[in-house]
C-alpha cells in the first residue's frame, strides 16, 4: 500500500545515498517492508519468475548479439557458429531459445492467475491493462526474435504474418501493399527485413522492462490481490515482503529454473521446429508453416476464418478484448474460489486455449476423430470471444457467490486446523 | 507551423524504412524466355518472389479462354499493367496468349503453388489447397484472388523485362 | 517431441477420416513411422560411441560426400572432445587429403595455365569442401534433385537419427499395388510421398571398415546415422554433462530453499 515510508537508513553510506537518490528507500519500501497478504499461493510467484525470465533473456540476448550477424546470407551460419565454435555459445543460445518458451509459460500462468482471482478488478484495472501491453510487446519481441536465425520457419512465418497487413487493401486499395512494402523494406521478406527485426528485437525488451516498472508501480498503489479476493483490512492480514515472500519466491524460482534446466540440457529442441534447421529459401515453401507454441492459439483463430481481413480483425480483436476485461466482468466477487459457476467456465476457457493451440499446430486440412480441425477452431474461437463478451457480463449478474470470509487473517488463522498459507 | 515541423522531422524516420536505392535497383529483372519450351514453366526470382514464366499449349489457352468470367471467384484481372477494374478475361492476363507471366505467390498466405497440378491444369498450392486455372485464376480453395500479373513488357520476342 | 505427439494425433485423425473422405483408389502416401533402433547417444546419459563415429565418418567420406556437403563441420572438429576421438595429427592428415581452392598467389592468379582452379591442401581451419560449386551444379549432376547438406540433417528432420537410419535402409521394399514410382525417383516409404530423388546409397561392403567390423547395410546405416547425429550436435556430451551437474545443484538448492521457506513461515502460526 502506498503510504508514508518508514525507512530509516542504518549505515552512514545508506544515509548518504538516500539523501541524494532515494533508491535505498525505494528498495526498502517495495521489497523489504512492503505489506503483502499472508495467503499468497504458488500462483503468485510467477511475477517474480517473469522478472527473472526477462533478465535472463536480456543477458543471454546481449551475449548472443556479440556473435550474431543480421545479414540474410550470414545469419543462419552465424547461429551455427555460436552453437559450435563460440565458447559456451551452445549454452547461451539454448538458454535464450528455451527461455522464450519458459517466459511465455510463466506469463500464461500469470495471466490465468489474474483471471481466476479477479486481480483485474477495481482498483487494479490499470495493472491488468499494462500487463496486456507487456504481453503484446512480448509477442512482438518473440515474433521478431524467431525470424533472426533465418531458417525456413523464420522466413515463412515472417512472410505469412507480415502479409496479413496486405488485407488492408480490401478496405483501402493499395494501402495494405504500401504498408507491407514499408515493413519489409523490400518487395518481399528479405535482408532489409531481417536487419530491422534485429534492431527491434534488441529494442523491445528494454521497453518491456520500462513497462514492467510501471506495472509494479501501479501494483504498489493498492498492493497485491490474494486468493480470497478480499481486501486487506488490518496488519494481521499481511506480512512484510522480506523475508516471507523473498524466501518463498526464491524457492519456487529455483523449482522453475530446475524445469528450465531440464529442457535446456536434456531436450533443447523440444519447443522448436526441425524445419528451422534448414536455411531460409524464398522459393521453397515448407509443407506446414507453424509459429512457436505460444502463438498457436492465435494462429488457429486466424486460420479458422476463411476471409483474410476478418481473420486479421479476429486476431487483433482477441487481444484488444483483454483490455476490456475489468469492465466486462460484472461480478462483485473477485476470486473464482467463491464463484462456483464462473469457475467452471474459467476451466473450460483454459481447456479451450489448449484445444485452439492444438488446432494451430496441425495443418489446415487436418481432422481428429473425423471432425475437421478448422471447425473445432471455429467453435474454440467462438467460446474465446463468448467467454469475455457474453459469459463474463452475464455470470456476474446471475451467479450466487459463496460466502466470503470476514478477513484474510480469519481465513488463514481462524480455524484451528487451518493449513499454513500455501 | 508546429505540425509542419513535426511532419518534416518525422518523415525521414518513416521513409528510411521504405525500399532503399539498392533494393529498387534490383526491382527490375530481364528474363530470356527462349529456353522455355511449349507446355513448360520456369521459375525465376524477381524482387525476392518466385516468378512463373509459362509457355502455354494451344489446349491450355483454349481452356482458359472458354471460362466465363462471371463463374470466377475473383472477377478482377489483377494485372499490374492494366487498370484495377479490368475483368479477369484470359486476354487481360497476358500480352501474348502463349506466354503467361505470373507472380508465383499464392494469394492466400504466400506459399508457392506447384505448376501443372490441380483440377484445372494450372497450379495447385499444397499449403491449403488453392487451385488456379491455366490463366492463373483462382478457381477453388481459400485464396481470395487470382495470381498477380507483374508489371512487364516484351523487349523482343525472346526477352521480357519484369518490374 | 511435441510435433511427434501431435503427429500421432494427426495420424489417428487421418486414419479415422481416410475411409470416409478419400476415394477408394487414392493411396495414402504418408511416410511410415521411423524404425525403432537403439543408438548409444539416446537418453539423458547417452554418449557417442567413438568407434561408430569413426566408421560413420568413413561411410560419409567414401559414399555420401560424392553428393552431400558437410558445410558446418571443420577439420578441427574431428579432434574435439566429445567427438570422433582423432588426435590432432590424425585430423591434420585428414584435412591435408582434401584440396581447397587456394588464395591468389603472388601474381594474383587463382587459375593455372590450363584454366583449372589452383588448390592447396586443407588445414584444420578449413571446413569440409562441398562436392559441387553451387546449387545449379548440384542439380545438374543429380537429375535435377538437390542433395541436402548433411551437417544439420539429424536436427532438420523429424525423427532425427532414426529418420536418417530409416531412409538409408528403406530402399529394399517393393512398392504396393497401385503405386507407380515417378520417373527418375526411387521408392522409399519412409520418405513423404514415397518418391525420393536419392538412389539407394548403401550396399553390403560399400566400405571396408578399418577396424574390421562387418560392413552390412544395417551397420553402415547405423554408423553413418551416429556420425550425422554428432555432426548436428557435437556439443551433446558436454551439454548432458553440464546438465547433470546443474540439475543436481538446482535440486539440492531447491531442497535447502524449501527448508528455509518452511522455517521462515513456521513462526506465523
Amino acid at each position: 500500500m502506498s503510504g508514508q515510508s518508514t525507512y530509516t537508513p542504518k549505515t552512514g553510506l545508506e544515509k548518504w545515498i538516500d539523501q541524494r537518490l532515494p533508491l535505498p528507500r525505494l528498495m526498502h519500501d517495495t521489497m523489504t517492508t512492503f505489506p503483502t497478504p499472508r495467503n499468497l499461493n504458488i500462483w503468485y510467484t510467477f511475477g517474480g519468475i517473469l522478472t527473472f525470465c526477462l533478465g535472463v533473456q536480456i543477458v543471454t540476448g546481449i551475449v548472443l548479439a556479440m556473435h550474431y550477424v543480421a545479414n540474410a546470407d550470414m545469419a543462419f551460419d552465424s547461429v551455427e557458429s555460436i552453437m559450435r565454435d563460440v565458447n559456451y555459445g551452445w549454452l547461451m543460445r539454448t538458454i535464450h531459445s528455451t527461455g522464450a518458451s519458459m517466459f511465455f509459460l510463466a506469463v500464461y500462468i500469470h495471466m490465468f492467475r489474474g483471471l481466476y482471482y479477479g486481480s483485474y478488478k477495481a482498483p487494479r484495472e490499470l495493472i491488468w491493462i499494462i500487463g496486456v501491453l507487456i504481453y503484446v510487446l512480448m509477442m512482438a519481441t518473440a515474433f521478431f526474435g524467431y525470424v533472426l536465425p533465418w531458417g525456413q520457419m523464420s522466413f515463412w512465418g515472417a512472410t505469412v504474418i507480415t502479409s496479413l497487413f496486405s488485407s488492408i487493401d480490401q478496405v483501402i486499395p493499395h494501402l495494405g501493399t504500401a504498408i507491407t512494402t514499408w515493413l519489409w523494406g523490400d518487395f518481399a521478406v528479405g535482408d532489409a527485413t531481417l536487419n530491422r527485426f534485429f534492431s527491434l528485437h534488441y529494442l523491445l525488451p528494454f521497453i518491456i522492462a520500462g513497462v514492467v516498472g510501471l506495472h509494479l508501480w501501479a501494483l504498489h498503489v493498492p498492493g497485491n490481490n490474494n486468493p480470497l479476493g478480499i481486501d486487506v483490512k488490518s496488519p494481521q492480514d499481511t506480512v512484510p515482503f522480506h523475508p516471507y515472500y523473498t524466501v518463498k519466491d526464491a524457492f519456487y524460482l529455483c523449482c522453475f529454473v530446475a524445469l528450465f534446466a531440464l529442457f535446456v540440457f536434456y531436450a533443447p529442441d523440444f519447443f522448436g521446429n526441425p524445419d528451422n534447421y534448414q536455411k531460409a529459401n524464398p522459393l521453397v515453401t515448407p509443407p506446414d508453416i507453424v509459429p512457436e507454441w505460444y502463438l498457436l492459439p492465435f494462429y488457429a483463430m486466424l486460420r479458422s476464418i476463411p476471409q483474410k481481413l476478418i481473420g486479421v480483425l479476429v486476431l487483433v480483436g482477441s487481444l484488444v478484448t483483454l483490455v476490456f476485461v475489468p469492465w466486462l466482468d460484472t461480478s462483485r466477487v473477485r476470486s473464482c474460489r467463491f464463484r462456483p459457476l464462473m469457475k467452471q467456465f474459467f476451466w473450460a476457457f483454459a481447456v479451450d486455449c489448449v484445444i485452439l493451440g492444438y488446432c494451430g499446430s496441425q495443418s489446415v486440412d487436418a481432422a481428429a476423430f473425423g471432425v475437421p480441425l478448422v471447425w473445432v477452431a471455429r467453435l474454440g474461437t467462438l467460446y474465446y470471444f463468448g467467454y469475455f463478451w457474453v459469459l463474463m457480463p452475464i455470470i456476474g449478474l446471475i451467479e450466487t457467490p459463496k460466502k466470503l470470509p470476514t478477513s484474510i487473517a480469519q481465513s488463514v488463522l481462524g480455524e484451528p486446523a487451518a493449513a499454513p498459507a500455501e | 507551423m508546429g505540425a509542419v515541423g513535426v511532419v518534416a522531422v518525422a518523415w525521414p524516420f518513416i521513409d528510411e524504412m521504405n525500399p532503399s536505392a539498392a533494393v529498387l535497383a534490383l526491382s527490375s529483372t530481364e528474363v530470356d524466355i527462349s529456353p522455355v519450351a511449349v507446355g513448360q514453366q520456369v521459375v525465376v526470382k524477381w524482387r525476392g518472389h518466385p516468378l512463373f514464366v509459362r509457355h502455354r499449349t494451344a489446349k491450355e489457352i483454349a481452356e482458359a479462354k472458354a471460362v466465363n468470367v462471371s463463374d470466377l471467384p475473383d472477377p478482377l484481372a489483377r494485372n499490374s499493367n492494366l487498370p484495377d477494374s479490368a475483368p479477369a478475361t484470359d486476354a487481360n492476363r497476358e500480352f501474348k496468349p502463349e506466354w503467361l507471366i505470373l507472380v508465383g505467390v499464392c494469394t492466400h498466405l504466400g506459399c508457392t503453388p506447384t505448376g501443372f497440378e490441380g483440377d484445372y491444369g494450372g497450379w495447385l498450392c499444397h499449403c491449403h489447397g488453392s487451385q488456379y486455372d491455366t490463366a492463373g485464376r483462382i478457381r477453388k480453395g481459400p485464396a481470395p484472388a487470382n495470381l498477380q500479373v507483374p508489371p512487364y513488357s516484351f523487349l523482343s520476342d525472346t526477352r521480357i523485362k519484369v518490374g | 517431441m511435441m510435433r511427434t505427439a501431435f503427429s500421432l494425433g494427426l495420424a489417428m485423425g487421418l486414419l479415422a477420416t481416410a475411409p470416409a473422405l478419400t476415394p477408394a483408389l487414392a493411396l495414402d502416401t504418408t511416410k511410415l513411422p521411423v524404425k525403432k533402433v537403439d543408438f548409444s547417444f539416446d537418453g539423458p546419459f547417452g554418449t557417442y560411441d567413438q568407434a561408430a563415429l569413426q566408421r560413420g565418418f568413413q561411410v560419409y567420406k567414401e559414399v555420401c560426400s560424392a553428393c552431400h556437403g558437410l558445410d558446418h563441420i571443420a577439420f578441427h572438429n574431428l579432434d574435439e572432445a566429445g567427438g570422433l576421438g582423432f588426435t590432432e595429427a590424425q585430423a591434420k592428415a585428414i584435412a591435408a587429403g582434401y584440396k581447397i581452392p587456394a588464395d591468389p598467389n603472388d601474381k594474383g592468379e587463382i587459375f593455372d595455365d590450363k584454366g583449372t582452379r589452383l588448390t592447396r591442401p586443407g588445414t584444420l581451419a578449413d571446413k569440409f569442401p562441398n562436392p559441387f560449386a553451387n546449387e545449379e551444379a548440384a542439380r545438374a549432376n543429380n537429375d535435377g534433385n538437390l542433395p541436402p547438406d548433411l551437417s544439420l540433417i539429424v536436427k532438420a528432420r523429424e525423427g532425427g537419427a532414426h529418420y536418417v537410419y530409416s531412409i538409408v535402409t528403406g530402399f529394399h521394399l517393393n512398392p504396393p499395388k497401385g503405386f507407380t514410382v515417378t520417373a527418375g525417383k526411387y521408392y522409399n516409404p519412409y520418405f513423404e510421398g514415397w518418391n525420393i530423388g536419392m538412389p539407394p546409397p548403401l550396399t553390403d561392403n560399400a566400405v571396408t571398415y578399418s577396424d574390421g567390423t562387418k560392413a552390412t547395410v544395417d551397420q553402415e546405416a547405423h554408423d553413418v546415422a551416429t556420425f550425422l547425429a554428432w555432426a548436428s550436435d557435437p556439443k551433446m556430451e558436454e551439454r548432458k554433462r553440464v546438465g547433470f551437474g546443474a540439475l543436481v545443484f538446482l535440486i539440492v538448492l531447491s531442497g535447502l530453499l524449501f527448508f528455509s521457506y518452511r522455517k521462515v513461515w513456521a513462526d506465523l502460526h
